[in-house]
């Protein structure tokens, strides 16, 4: 590795999230090198019970999640997105991240699945199986999901590959840590946001809405 | 050892909590609502003005054969009331009943009350759709409507109360609690209660279920346990709008005299008031129809709600 790339990948944790922003926290970095991270961290063969859980739930959200994209029936997937979306809260629960963990579950389960259902049973909710369910864009399909799939993993290890998270540290996911860092260090990004998720909720008025205009000018 | 012993206390105290208050409001329904009526209501079971009454029908419930139809998704049909049912308990292990007397104090209690809260919809969108029956497509498409509208101001109800104790958990809000709050909170009280019995699907806003109509909505093709399950998740949820509006807005154990000794009893006292104006809204009011449901939660109840959050902010900035 060369020393530029190492001390780039070694700064990027400060500034690509906030787990990074609280002192407490023990991010170790490619920039301290292997050797430090190995002294520290603990091996992994020293398995503890919250690596386990880890591993267990991320088994059950990676099923859920399958079987999401294999359903051959639209609700049933809607449902299974439901097990996958609760198994993400779980990872972030083992993480200490409780807000975030109630956050995807108010948000996701509670509002986007609830949407998602609605709007399916509006349309179009057999029962059973639905043989017109694949497009004839699957191929194309594989071949985007598999390039997005290679990029975050790709851009995942290359930015914490060392990344160490001592789960022992009290309060480093309650709201307070949270909100101070959303409030402080990324409150650029946080009103950023904010206008996207306004200039959506104005265009889909804008969209749903065309016949107040035709009406207007009759 | 000593850590086991008070997880089984506290988990036994839930149970029990989730097993017998559901009951006594289900009863306290029967009887109140008989005696608007001019009515008796039950009075054989159990002998004392019918206490056993919801006993002897639980004991009917699960002598019933479980009918699941041929045309419905039975796996999806089974699990519903198990997922309609199962959040309102998470919900009752983060309530505070008194000063210390509480299963699990979690850091953000409020926004994992209501985060799971809403959990419980799904249940009922699965048993809606499982059931393939048009009168219950029909009723869980009314029930995720309403809980879209209705979300929107029982959060913001809720926000601005953190806002004012300046914390989200439960137990906090109770100790930064002062009468006042009776006052400048009283529009964010009065949105969120409404909004929680619409969340629940209480009357005047059970036109998911809406009997004159629909047969009776997303239950249509329930019977036996898995219908009684269903009915107790109503009950549960009203013991949870009830108990969280107590925490938030009435001071939850805070009393007139012995807030300390007496806190527990002043929570469920609370409580209980509360479930009596559920049950006098479902005798006093007619069912509200489609369109003034949603006209109350996005023209009446979301702008009083955003209004309170300004005058909360402004009132907490003023003081700090």
């Amino acid at each position: 590795m060369d020393p530029d790339r190492a001390t780039t990948s070694g700064a990027r944790p400060e500034r690509c999230g906030w787990l990074s922003v609280r002192t407490t926290l023990s991010m170790r970095t490619a920039a301290e090198g292997p050797a430090d991270e190995l002294a520290d961290a603990p091996s992994y063969l020293n398995v503890t019970g919250s690596e386990l859980v880890f591993v267990l739930i991320g088994v059950i959200t990676l099923g859920a999640a399958l079987l999401c994209v294999t359903s051959r029936n639209v609700v049933r997937a809607a449902l299974w997105l439901v097990v996958t979306l609760g198994g993400l809260a779980g990872l972030y629960l083992v993480l200490t991240a409780e807000l975030v963990a109630i956050v995807q579950i108010l948000i996701y389960v509670g509002a986007v699945v609830v949407l998602l259902l609605f709007g399916l049973m509006v349309t179009r909710a057999p029962i059973g199986r639905q043989p017109d369910l694949n497009t004839t864009n699957r191929p194309v399909a594989i071949v985007v999901a598999v390039a997005a799939f290679g990029l975050l993993v790709a851009a995942l290890i290359d930015a914490f590959r060392f990344a160490y998270l001592d789960l022992h540290i009290a309060g480093q996911g309650s709201p307070e840590t949270i909100g101070s860092a959303l409030f402080g260090s990324w409150v650029l990004a946080f009103e950023v946001l904010s206008v996207l998720l306004l200039a959506a909720l104005i265009g889909a008025i804008a969209v749903t809405r065309r016949d107040v205009g035709a009406q207007g000018r009759r | 050892m000593n850590d086991a012993v008070m997880i089984g206390i506290k988990v036994v105290g839930v149970l029990a909590a989730f097993l017998t208050l559901p009951l006594l409001v289900g009863q306290l329904e029967h009887k109140a609502m008989a005696h608007m009526q001019g009515r008796l209501g039950p009075m054989y079971a159990g002998g004392f003005h019918g206490w056993a009454q919801l006993v002897a029908d639980g004991v009917k419930f699960v002598q019933k054969e479980a009918v699941i139809p041929t045309a419905a998704d039975a796996n999806v049909f089974r699990l519903a009331p198990a997922v309609a049912l199962l959040p309102y308990l998470l919900v009752l292990v983060v309530i505070p009943l008194g000063p210390g007397t509480v299963a699990e104090a979690l850091d953000a209690g409020l926004f994992f009350a209501l985060a799971v809260t809403g959990v419980g919809v799904v249940g009922m969108l699965m048993a809606a759709w499982a059931s393939a029956n048009k009168y219950s497509l029909l009723g869980g498409l009314r029930g995720a409507a309403q809980l879209l509208a209705y979300e929107l101001p029982f959060v913001l109800a809720a926000a601005s109360v953190a806002m004012a104790a300046g914390t989200l958990s439960l137990v906090g809000i109770v100790e930064a609690w002062t009468p006042w709050w009776l006052l400048w909170q009283a529009p964010a009280m009065v949105i969120f209660f409404v909004a929680g019995m619409a969340e629940i699907r209480r009357p005047p806003f059970d036109m998911p279920l809406a009997d004159s109509e629909l047969v009776f909505g997303y239950l249509t093709e329930y019977g036996g346990l898995r219908f009684a399950f269903m009915l107790l998740a109503e009950y549960v949820g009203i013991v949870v709008v009830c108990a969280l509006t107590t925490v938030l807005f009435l001071g939850g154990w805070r009393g007139p005299f012995l807030s300390e000794d007496l806190g527990p009893l002043w929570t469920v006292l609370k409580i209980f008031a509360l479930s009596f104006l559920v049950i006098w809204a479902r005798v006093a009011y007619p069912r509200l129809r489609e369109d003034q449901l949603q006209r109350l939660a996005w023209q009446g109840l979301v702008p009083i709600a955003l209004g309170q959050l300004v005058l909360t902010g402004v009132v907490v900035s003023v003081n700090s």
